[in-house]
């Protein structure tokens, strides 16, 4: 890209941040405990909606990975969330009733949190349902990998998106709250993954997985995409283009290895597919505030009539990082 | 006589107090230096809490950069300090505040006393290393390099490339041989001493100053004028990555730690506090005199450079996705392509399973969807057989199930009917056995009972499609293991390249096939060949057979067509 596309990019980044901060209006304190912020903390920005049931297992999870301070943004919800973080001193909220598809999918709120209170941090962005795994997770604090990555002068640490289902259909088990979701959704397909580059951000499109395996086999150039840069050494000029599949600058995008070798990565495991899935699907459905008008969503409520389970003779079953190194899915690359 | 500690801190000052009170513990004088850039208040509180040791001393600030003097300086005063202060040192070892003691003190101490008069520190002519980064070897001491290359990369690079350009070249302080090595060393009193002492110190001093990383040559080359028994290893254990970084230990390295056998390790970091607490604090057994062996610690690092610079080939993924040529391995392992046999042989793939032992599929790229073995819809890896999953992405479709069953040859029909997407990308892999029969497509429709003019007009095609594909196979840039034979020469003699191939796959032991496919009855296909011709449609791929000679085709082939030794 020459010196034209360049200045393109950096013009994109900065309406990126300009129209985070015409956003960033919609947002209401709800708590704030960002003074607890100490310099090097690690910090996760989180978006959700009526996730009340999710939160107690989710937020065990982040802090003992070691995630310092959460910040959260809490799209309309009407369940008792708040009830839960009320009173932590690591949680801050946010509340708006904003249109989170005019706010690209919650990337503008975010990112305006990010601008304000993560800069110079290390930043986890994921959502409710998403678990950020990555090599030595069940040895080292997410610090150690932090800390190598600042030794070694890398910004931006991939972590793809792994689908992850039930063995049986997805409401046939309930999911009480504090619950390891992973007891329920322990599986995931190992490998059907599509890879491409995408020329205008550097970054891959990864596809595949049950969700085009189950429901985009008509049309699997719809398929959601999978690649994900959620863990960040932020700055105030970064920026978020689509949810945490790409970044600006673009530099930040270039966590693959293309002159051989592997680079260290991460999985997040996806873990939507559980029973509370088809109510939330059919919301989303008339809220129509996904992606591509919920295609997603519309494509789900069409195969859930059937039933349908995710689940298949090769199926993995999920037994820890180690495995999914082995399986080729994330790299340890030169960290040991 | 005892043991003499330097400790070069930056950072972590908590840490530094343990181990600098670890080594106190064991009757060792600790000099600390402690970097300029260093807040004072910091410097402070860090002196004020190691102020009751009477072993410990601190050294006069330098500041420190990496690949900059100041290291070399830091180190010179120290060992001054140390040598001035403390007369029953015979041995100073120079460590960091990362570094971590890994064995009894007292076991280093007997080790040194076992061996009073060796200088241990790693030393070898730029020459024989191969650890150096950033291509500058010899020139790292025959260029000047006065500009940081951390903070001022720019300059440092113009510099260079200045010099270059002008044919700069420094003279060497005579009588010196530059050597390098880890900058950890263990040097004895003598040894130390007629290096500080030098009448010809400033020379060398102002020498090393413009030399680039001079803490890994200064001691390196000079100890080599005056020591009379160098060891060239380094004490601590200290590994590099392919970008010279050193390599981090955490807590779950504690058991491998333990058995190197290392006495210092670095680098640790600073909050794997069980390793801490394991090295510092447990109560020490029996000593041991066995040598340090850190082979395994080396294998495990070395791997990891290995996968950071080469990879598994064949891996496509998140943080592996090579520029195309660049690959190391097109696909993981080796497979085979039929292309011709599936019309020919009317039970090939049956034939091909049994004969081979291979995992054997139909035609993995035909329209409708991927044939896979047993016609199953989903296989290793959750593959589907969807077509449009598959085309969406044919490439990846071939690359991962090559990944997902490796360990297990794959075997697949292809055919000028089925999708042609990956002609190159197996044309231009190694790993790929591909056996072609050209022609054989016009078999299909010499058995059907189309129109003669639709017929025509697909042979057209499928011709076409063939010799594209074949052009790819022949290419100058093929590098698939690739046999083609015209059809009319295959079925003379059938079973020589059936054997030849079967050998190739090689996973039985090598023995003469017993039992061939079933060849297809070609009775009347050169009248149909000559038909085609008379339409005006010229049918080459297939060799010549003439409309009288009926082929021999429904008798077998003899099941020994060979002499049998």
């Amino acid at each position: 890209m020459g010196l034209v596309g360049s200045y393109q990019m950096r013009l994109h980044r900065k309406r990126k941040i300009l129209r985070a901060w015409r956003k960033s209006s919609q947002l209401r304190c709800k708590q704030d405990n960002t003074g607890n912020i100490k310099p090097g903390d690690i910090l996760l920005v989180c978006t959700l909606r009526n996730e009340a049931v999710r939160m107690p297992y989710f937020l065990q999870y982040y802090r003992n990975l070691g995630v310092n301070h959460f910040l959260f943004v809490d799209n309309g919800s009407t369940d008792s969330v708040m009830d839960l973080f009320a009173g932590k001193s690591d949680i801050s909220v946010w509340y708006t009733n904003g249109s989170y598809k005019s706010a690209s999918f919650g990337v503008d709120w975010m990112n305006a949190l990010k601008r304000r209170y993560a800069h110079g941090h290390w930043t986890l962005v994921v959502d409710p349902d998403e678990f950020f795994i990555y090599p030595f997770c069940d040895s080292r604090p997410v610090r150690a990998l932090t800390d190598w990555l600042d030794t070694s002068a890398i910004r931006s640490f991939s972590a793809m998106l792994l689908d992850m289902y039930p063995k049986g259909q997805i409401d046939e088990f309930p999911y009480q709250a504090g619950q390891d979701p992973l007891e329920i959704t322990s599986w995931f397909d190992a490998g059907n993954y599509s890879i491409k580059k995408n020329p205008q951000y550097g970054n891959l499109w990864i596809q595949g997985g049950p969700r085009a395996r189950a429901f985009f086999q008509d049309n699997p150039q719809k398929a959601p995409a999978l690649n994900k840069i959620p863990l960040v050494k932020w700055d105030r000029n970064f920026a978020y283009v689509s949810s945490t599949h790409a970044l600006l600058p673009r530099g930040l995008n270039l966590v693959y290895e293309e002159w051989g070798g592997e680079k260290p990565s991460g999985i997040l495991l996806h873990t939507k597919f559980l029973n509370t899935f088809s109510h939330k699907a059919q919301e989303e459905l008339n809220r129509k505030q996904h992606y591509a008008n919920s295609i997603e969503y519309q494509a789900y409520a069409e195969t859930m009539k059937n039933q349908p389970d995710l689940w298949c003779k090769w199926s993995e079953k999920y037994i820890n990082w180690r495995q999914l190194e082995i399986l080729g899915l994330m790299s340890k690359g030169n960290w040991a | 006589m005892t043991l003499g500690v330097i400790m070069l801190v930056h950072t972590d000052f908590q840490r530094a107090v343990q181990v600098a009170r670890h080594w106190v513990a064991a009757q060792c004088p600790v000099v600390i230096h402690v970097d300029a850039s260093v807040s004072r208040k910091a410097y402070r509180d860090f002196r004020a809490e190691l102020k009751s040791e009477e072993l410990i001393k601190f050294s006069k600030r330098h500041k420190c950069e990496w690949g900059m003097w100041g290291l070399v300086a830091a180190s010179q005063t120290a060992s001054e300090l140390m040598l001035d202060s403390f007369s029953d040192v015979r041995h100073v070892f120079l460590s960091s505040g990362s570094c971590l003691p890994l064995r009894p003190i007292a076991e280093l101490k007997a080790y040194l006393d076992a061996r009073p008069g060796t200088d241990f520190i790693e030393s070898a002519t730029t020459a024989d290393v191969p650890w150096t980064q950033g291509g500058l070897e010899a020139e790292r001491f025959t260029l000047r390099f006065p500009f940081s290359w951390k903070k001022k990369r720019f300059l440092f690079d113009r510099y260079v490339r200045l010099q270059r350009a002008v044919k700069f070249k420094r003279r060497i302080p005579k009588g010196l041989v530059p050597h390098m090595g880890s900058q950890w060393w263990c040097l004895t009193r003598k040894t130390l001493s007629s290096i500080l002492k030098d009448p010809d110190r400033p020379i060398y001093d102002r020498y090393f100053q413009k030399v680039w990383i001079p803490d890994e040559s200064y001691f390196q080359s000079l100890a080599r004028l005056y020591s009379t028994n160098i060891e060239s290893r380094s004490l601590t254990l200290s590994k590099f990555d392919h970008q010279g970084k050193p390599h981090i230990f955490y807590d779950d390295h504690l058991q491998l730690l333990r058995r190197s056998d290392c006495f210092v390790a670095r680098k640790i970091w600073s909050r794997a506090d069980r390793l801490y607490k394991a090295f510092l604090t447990e109560p020490v057994q029996e000593l041991c005199t066995s040598e340090p062996n850190p082979t395994k610690i080396d294998r495990l690092f070395a791997k990891a450079v290995e996968r950071r610079t080469i990879g598994r080939a064949g891996l496509y993924m998140q943080s592996r996705f090579l520029d195309r040529h660049w690959e190391n391995g097109v696909t993981a392992s080796p497979y085979s392509v039929f292309q011709g046999f599936e019309e020919l042989f009317e039970d090939f793939e049956p034939w091909l399973a049994k004969a081979s032992g291979c995992r054997v599929h139909g035609h993995l790229f035909a329209k409708d969807r991927a044939e896979f073995s047993g016609r199953q819809t989903v296989i290793n890896g959750a593959l589907s057989d969807n077509a449009n999953l598959r085309d969406s992405n044919p490439q990846a479709f071939l690359t991962n199930l090559i990944w997902n069953t490796r360990g297990e040859r794959q075997c697949f029909q292809y055919s000028p009917q089925d999708l042609q997407k990956n002609n190159w990308l197996m044309a231009k892999d190694p790993n790929a056995q591909i056996s072609v029969i050209s022609g054989s497509w016009a078999i299909r429709l010499f058995k059907s009972n189309r129109s003669f003019s639709d017929l025509r007009s697909e042979a057209a095609r499928l011709q076409k499609i063939e010799a594209d594909f074949l052009k790819a196979m022949r290419s100058p840039w093929s590098k698939a293991r690739v046999r083609i034979w015209t059809m009319a020469e295959f079925i003379e003699a059938p079973m020589e390249p059936l054997q030849t191939i079967i050998d190739e796959i090689g996973k039985h032991s090598p023995r003469r096939l017993s039992e061939a496919p079933r060849m297809t009855d070609l009775t009347g296909f050169g009248q149909f060949l000559q038909n085609l011709k008379n339409q005006g449609m010229h049918p080459y791929l297939m060799g010549d057979f003439s409309v009288t000679t009926e082929v021999n085709s429904n008798s077998k082939p003899a099941s020994r067509p060979y002499l049998v030794r």
